[in-house]
């Protein structure tokens, strides 16, 4: 048998204008998704950060290690209201955010995020949603509440394991 | 169900080596690249790299930015004038049949402004001389991305080598709709 394609874009999002946040709602049925991000700040350097199912409580925990160009460092984030995509700057970056078995009910949802932003790290980073809820929507936005700048873009990919 | 990953060519080294894998005349119908590598040099050193340049330039001006691992210790540093994105492959002297494993992921590799490039790679050889790295590598290019070229060298003179035989390298378009 042939195999499909387990490689789909669901949605993808290129700011025409400066934009507080992009929020994917409408995930389909897949195993995993697959989010590349190459956002860019639009007034001061913070993080990109992203929620699941519009949930903002502390239920959030990351661990991550990171090289700035000098240093080579690991962090943790505990009871946080967010995971991190990584710091986001002016410069063009890749971000790059796996999220595993997302429809699942049983178990928390582990995220692998990869960043490479020459105007400040590349870094590693694993999270963890503590819920065991479906994951039907994502939203991501900038730490600091200030708007990701125009030209930044967003696609969302559903991959499937059979 | 629409097909969105898809090898465009790939490349296997034969007897006698290459100098360079090289991709000419990829399309731009696609989103992004993906460039997965399975490496290993014929010079005679241990530890290698790779340098991924784009549109056959040599700019000088490309910037890496390294996390890297070498079993016992975590490293980071910045390179500014680079010709093109890093990444580890193994030497001749490293243990037999190893070859290294490595990505380079290019979003937006058709559109006009700097190219930012995530670059993963490995060189593991159950001996004392590897390396684990992530780098952030971003190319001041504005140009479409139309050719991509791999050379790989010592990492500690610097100097070029040649890819071994058995070397592959998989160039993948990813389309977001």
């Amino acid at each position: 048998m042939a195999a499909g394609s387990t490689y789909t874009p669901i949605a993808t999002t290129t700011l025409g204008s400066a934009q507080a946040s992009v929020t994917f709602s409408s995930l389909g049925s897949y195993t995993d998704l697959i989010v590349v991000l190459t956002p860019i700040r639009s007034t001061s350097d913070t993080n990109t950060i992203f929620r699941f199912n519009g949930d903002s409580g502390s239920n959030y925990s990351a661990t991550a290690m990171y090289g700035d160009g000098s240093t080579a460092a690991s962090y943790r984030l505990t009871s946080y209201g967010w995971l991190n995509a990584g710091y986001t700057t002016t410069n063009q970056q890749t971000q790059i955010v796996q999220i595993m078995n997302y429809g699942n009910t049983t178990t928390h949802k582990s995220v692998l995020v990869r960043q490479s932003n020459t105007g400040s790290a590349a870094q590693a980073i694993v999270g963890r949603w503590a819920n065991t809820a479906a994951i039907t929507s994502v939203v991501f936005s900038l730490e600091n509440g200030t708007n990701f700048a125009t030209g930044s873009t967003f696609t969302l990919y559903g991959i499937q394991a059979a | 169900m629409a097909n969105t990953f898809e090898l465009i060519a790939a490349v296997t080294v034969g007897a006698g080596g290459a100098s360079s894998i090289d991709f000419t005349s990829i399309p731009s119908t696609y989103t992004d690249l993906c460039l997965k590598v399975s490496t290993r040099a014929t010079g005679s050193f241990p530890q290698g790299f790779m340098i991924l340049r784009i549109n056959g330039t040599t700019p000088g001006n490309v910037v890496n930015r390294y996390l890297t691992g070498n079993g016992s210790s975590a490293s980071s540093s910045v390179i500014s004038n680079a010709d093109g994105s890093a990444a580890q492959s193994q030497g001749a002297t490293s243990t037999a049949s190893t070859f290294s494993n490595g990505e380079w992921y290019i979003p937006n590799y058709a559109g006009s402004t700097a190219k930012s490039i995530s670059s993963d790679s490995v060189s593991e050889t159950n001996g004392t001389t590897i390396k684990a790295s992530m780098i952030a590598t971003l190319s001041p290019a504005t140009t479409a991305v139309s050719s991509l070229t791999i050379v790989i060298g010592d990492d500690g003179s610097g100097s070029l080598s040649n890819f071994a035989q058995y070397s592959t390298a998989y160039l993948y378009g990813v389309k977001n709709a």
